[in-house]
């Protein structure tokens, strides 16, 4: 055997499909409302049918709510509220413990209808959407009884009936960082799921049905931004928001004077910064793990790469290298890297923003690769040359776009890193631990990654600085949005 | 024809598995009224040892476990233990003479003793550890590690909550146990290892050990492989012996009666604190 050094072996990586199957999942024609624990047809709201975006074939017909919907299912979350909040701490922790184990029960269920509503990859919805959204609801199960240890032994009570609002990126794993909170400390919840993705967050309230969540603890109201809107305004005593930062502001003003609580966990534009002295190769699958996990349909998705001049060159060619590795397409599909944009109108979103990038002068590369006939598609794309004011170094754009920009020193990495409105997250790449303690302490984000990204976890808390919003979501901190002390 | 019961043999259980006193010899368990019920495992000084080495062999794994995962191998205890709450409630009655409310709600109790603590294995970190302030550009943090074997003198009564509950702190904070059982009631906290065994605990994460106080102090308490000593009998003869024993190897000795859940996790923790620098 010769060994040829400097020349690389080209490898083609055939995969044959490995489609998961649709039948673990067996979908209604149509989804009720979850109104004080029973599913019923909206009274003035509408039936919407929501759709595969891989496929843009109807998935199912789901009631959206309307306006006085929304009141019936804040009046059932207020006449459930006194005996939920009066219960035992431990046997309403019992039943959360019971939501998550019957999550486990349900999980490739769950998994493929995440992935069907909402176009992840089957292998992301299976291996983090579903288990992370079982353990959280553990998690917090186990707060339900130790709530004086997390708030320092002040007297407390629950905030009430809560309005919560998720996004379509994460549906169930969103619910649940919602739910568990809140129920662990005796509030009762009304929760829109997104307009594209109600689908799990509608299994999940027969999941509370089987655990023995009380009548009108969790109610259900799909619908779209008007629905949003009509819980915001519904007179509940908290809202909490995921999703974009001008939704969030209109929240913020709509609420303003009220005294109702609050908590905004919204958009970001997260610096991924790679000094010279990391691992190199290892930092290249951060960076995609950073940006094209789950589309880039994340808040806290690395979209700005900040790399240290001496290693541009380096980190980009290998970036470009291994994004061609990606595999785009089915997402149903056990190996693919990269599925469908959730909606056509986050695909024109994500068009119109790609533009601007290359009119202002950017270089866009993306991978040439097959993508299926119909469906919502974007492959994976990089900007090259961005100036740092450009809109596409700004602006979130919440798809599989990573923008490129170099610096020489720390202090400059630090300094772009955090000029910028928005403060959720950030990595740091360096082999050099006080380095990366050092950045990680000058950074105005609310999680900091280093030589790592994308970890989540029921005890770690979540949420950004400035406009990424307030509050935070996980461990100890994750409970204090849900009660007055 | 009159169909012969199929009596149970008691056997301890130890790594995992159930055996015999290596000494071969049994002691009658008896009923409140004095009938006998069964014979138990007269525990030897090599079961103790046998015993503190399986236990110190499924520390590692369970101490490296996630919090997640313990925390979830402690409710599916607390869901095995539920399965069986019938007919354990039912043998205290028979063998405590408990009325079958008290006999009930004391299996209730053990439950969600399991239960509570199964939620504390991933929050001991926030509530015990931190990060702290010091004045020098260092990261220091410490954070509560499992302190090892801990060796659980359960008290006569209640015989099946009293070891629960002196074993599970021990257990959510990521320590192997080796337990003396009830010395008056054996027989239900034997039990209780064939509950564990089908639990998901892993091998020699409990262990459970019956047989007499006097024979059996000495050897456990002064193991010196056993990291720290929860003295649950409440009495204070046995108190003063068990001290004295610890004091050899330095073990932590913890009474946790009338203790809460903090109380008793903090007896059985380590603090370690670890010091990073901070600096280009």
């Amino acid at each position: 055997m010769t060994v040829v050094t400097g020349q690389r072996t080209p490898v083609r990586w055939d995969y044959a499909p490995a489609p998961e199957s649709r039948g673990a999942a067996s979908l209604r024609d149509r989804y009720d409302l979850f109104v004080g624990g029973a599913f019923v047809a909206p009274s003035d709201g509408t039936v919407v049918t929501t759709t595969n975006p891989a496929t843009e074939e109807p998935l199912a017909e789901v009631g959206f709510a309307g306006p006085a919907d929304v009141a019936r299912a804040v009046d059932a979350a207020r006449a459930a509220q006194p005996a939920w909040q009066a219960l035992a701490p431990l046997e309403r922790g019992k039943v959360l413990f019971r939501i998550a184990r019957l999550i486990q029960e349900r999980a490739r269920e769950l998994a493929v209808v995440e992935t069907l509503d909402g176009g992840k990859p089957i292998k992301e919805s299976r291996d983090f959407d579903v288990p992370a959204a079982a353990a959280h609801f553990f998690s917090y199960a186990g707060w339900a009884d130790k709530l004086g240890h997390a708030l320092g032994g002040r007297e407390w009570r629950p905030r009430g009936v809560v309005g919560q609002i998720v996004p379509w990126n994460f549906p169930l794993l969103m619910a649940a960082w919602k739910l568990a909170p809140a129920l662990a400390t005796g509030n009762t919840a009304v929760l829109k799921p997104a307009e594209t993705t109600p689908l799990t967050a509608l299994l999940l309230a027969e999941i509370c049905q089987e655990a023995g969540v009380p009548d009108g603890v969790v109610n259900i109201v799909p619908g779209a931004g008007d629905t949003g809107a009509a819980l915001v305004r519904s007179g509940v005593d908290k809202v909490a928001f995921t999703g974009s930062t001008a939704v969030g502001k209109e929240i913020q003003r709509t609420l303003a004077g009220t005294g109702t609580g609050l908590t905004l966990e919204l958009g970001g534009k997260s610096a991924n910064i790679v000094f010279e002295d990391a691992a190199i190769d290892q930092s290249v699958e951060g960076i995609v793990n950073g940006i094209f996990f789950n589309q880039g349909h994340v808040c806290c998705a690395g979209s700005r790469l900040l790399v240290q001049e001496s290693v541009a060159e380096e980190v980009t060619r290998k970036l470009w290298d291994r994004m061609q590795r990606l595999r785009v397409g089915d997402p149903m599909d056990k190996n693919t890297d990269v599925g469908a944009i959730n909606s056509a109108e986050q695909l024109e979103r994500i068009r119109a923003l790609v533009e601007v990038g290359e009119a202002e002068g950017a270089t866009r590369r993306s991978v040439a690769c097959e993508l299926p006939e119909r469906g919502y598609w974007f492959t994976p794309t990089v900007f090259l040359d961005v100036a740092p004011a450009s809109r596409i170094a700004v602006e979130e754009i919440f798809g599989p776009v990573v923008t490129v920009t170099t610096f020489r020193t720390v202090a400059e990495a630090i300094e772009r890193a955090n000029n910028s409105a928005y403060g959720l997250a950030a990595g740091v790449w360096t082999d050099t631990g006080a380095k990366a303690f050092e950045v990680a302490a000058q950074l105005r984000a609310g999680v900091v990654w280093q030589n790592t990204y994308n970890r989540f976890d029921p005890t770690a808390a979540f949420g950004g600085y400035k406009e990424s919003g307030f509050g935070r979501e996980g461990g100890p901190s994750g409970l204090l949005p849900y009660v007055v002390v | 024809m009159r169909r012969s019961l199929v009596a149970k043999t008691y056997k301890l259980y130890v790594g995992g598995r159930f055996a015999r006193s290596e000494s071969g010899r049994s002691d009658p368990a008896t009923s409140a009224d004095g009938a006998q019920l069964a014979n138990v495992p007269r525990s030897s000084r090599k079961d103790v040892r046998d015993a503190v080495k399986a236990a110190r062999a499924g520390a590692g794994a369970w101490a490296g476990a996630t919090a997640y995962n313990r925390g979830q191998v402690l409710y599916r205890f607390a869901e095995a233990l539920e399965s069986r709450a019938e007919e354990l409630a039912r043998a205290g009655v028979a063998q405590r003479a408990l009325d079958a409310g008290a006999a009930r709600a004391e299996l209730d109790a053990a439950i969600d003793t399991l239960v509570h603590y199964a939620g504390w294995t991933d929050k001991l970190a926030a509530v015990m550890g931190g990060i702290n302030p010091v004045a020098a550009p260092y990261l220091s943090f410490s954070v509560p590690e499992p302190t090892g074997v801990v060796a659980v003198l359960a008290p006569d009564e209640p015989d099946l909550l009293g070891l629960v509950e002196a074993a599970a702190p021990a257990l959510a904070a990521g320590n192997s146990v080796v337990a003396i059982v009830s010395r008056r009631w054996p027989l239900r906290p034997l039990d209780l290892g064939e509950i564990a065994a089908v639990s998901d605990v892993p091998a020699g994460v409990l262990n459970l050990v019956s047989g007499r106080l006097d024979e059996l102090l000495e050897p456990l308490c002064g193991h010196r492989d056993v990291n720290a000593l929860v003295d649950a009998t409440g009495d204070a003869g046995v108190a003063e012996q068990v001290d004295r024993l610890a004091a050899d190897t330095v073990k932590r000795v913890s009474r946790p009666d009338g203790a809460g859940s903090l109380t008793r996790l903090e007896a059985l923790v380590e603090i370690k604190t670890a010091w990073h620098p901070v600096g280009t």
